[in-house]
């Protein structure tokens, strides 16, 4: 097996962390709210990259969802997604805590082969805006088509949001998906909380996100050579 | 605006989410310490400005991130055609000159 370092950047659910979103206050939903924004905070990214044939079989049966091959596809599953970002780059989001134990069956299935893992949690956060009046808030945050014959549902794309970059994905017909940088995080919030002004905008802040090893504690941190 | 499209994520994107990166085409010389200055200076240094038809590398910078080609008109800023690395142009200074390409020209760069 190829020697990588990897390390569970969050061993345990007892270790405090902030979510980027952390200091924004909570907007609860007062009269018309055609727009419900949520924070996910605290999901595991993990950002595969390797040649689509040899992923595609270790993905799928560590994961249970099947690489999509197309661009601009995304695949979602229970609590999890799987997106493509480019030939050879997919964006793996599952619940919280479960991205270390994935990370090591990924690494086991794929052996010797050339792939790259790297857990970027850290460094992106996942929003969600739900709503009829969704579609018309991004309209004004994108320079991306985002009308519904040309964005269907599963598909996903990487493109410039406000002035910064976003990963934009549609779950259902009402339901849009963010993932933004970190450090982008407050800005875009703001920029989103601004252009659903009009339509009435409600923000749910993510500390309802529970960890997935709480239910069931096998945290043993460790660090895999 | 450009409306360019992208080969690897297989449809039209905005100009704002690609990057033009010079001239396309460039080959490093195999051998640097064989190569004379005057070679590896032109290598390094020096680049075509033609009137027409001209190949350059763009990346998707916001998108994809992938590098690609581009073949772009410079008198009229019309893309003709766009391919992914490692392709050779179907459009070139040539093949418009003589019109036999025309036809092909259409098919994967021209904005609708």
């Amino acid at each position: 097996m190829t020697r990588v370092a990897y390390f569970d950047p969050h061993p345990a659910p007892t270790v405090p962390r902030q979510s980027p979103l952390h200091h924004m206050a909570e907007i609860a939903p007062t009269g018309d709210v055609a727009v419900t924004l949520r924070e996910h905070a605290f999901r595991d990214h993990l950002n595969l990259r390797g040649e689509p044939g040899v992923l595609a079989s270790a993905v799928e049966s560590v994961t249970g969802l099947a690489l999509p091959l197309e661009p601009q596809q995304v695949v979602f599953g229970d609590g999890t997604s799987l997106q493509w970002l480019s030939p050879d780059e997919w964006l793996l989001i599952v619940p919280g805590g479960e991205g270390f134990r994935l990370q090591r069956e990924l690494r086991k299935a794929l052996g010797d082969a050339h792939f790259s893992i790297v857990d970027v949690s850290g460094g992106q956060t996942l929003l969600s805006l739900e709503g009829e009046e969704a579609i018309s808030v991004l309209m004004k945050s994108t320079v991306y088509d985002v009308d519904p014959r040309h964005f269907p549902v599963g598909k996903g794309v990487t493109s410039v949001f406000a002035k910064a970059n976003a990963i934009i994905r549609r779950v259902d017909d009402t339901r849009w998906e963010l993932v933004v940088r970190r450090s982008f995080a407050d800005y875009c919030l703001r920029w989103l909380l601004d252009a659903g002004e009009e339509f009435g905008i409600a923000f749910q802040r993510a500390e309802h996100e529970v960890d997935a090893r709480e239910a069931a504690p096998a945290g043993e941190a460790e660090m895999t050579t | 605006m450009f409306y360019i499209y992208c080969p690897y994520c297989a449809e039209y994107r905005e100009e704002e989410e690609f990057h033009p990166k010079g001239q396309a085409h460039i080959a490093r010389p195999l051998d640097p310490m064989a190569t004379s200055d005057d070679a590896w200076g032109d290598y390094l240094f020096f680049r075509d400005n033609p009137r027409g038809v001209h190949h350059e590398l763009w990346v998707h910078a916001v998108g994809c991130r992938k590098f690609f080609n581009v073949t772009r008109d410079t008198r009229t800023y019309a893309i003709l055609e766009t391919y992914r690395i490692g392709e050779q142009p179907s459009v070139t200074a040539d093949s418009v000159s003589t019109g036999s390409a025309a036809s092909t020209a259409t098919l994967t760069g021209v904005q609708a």
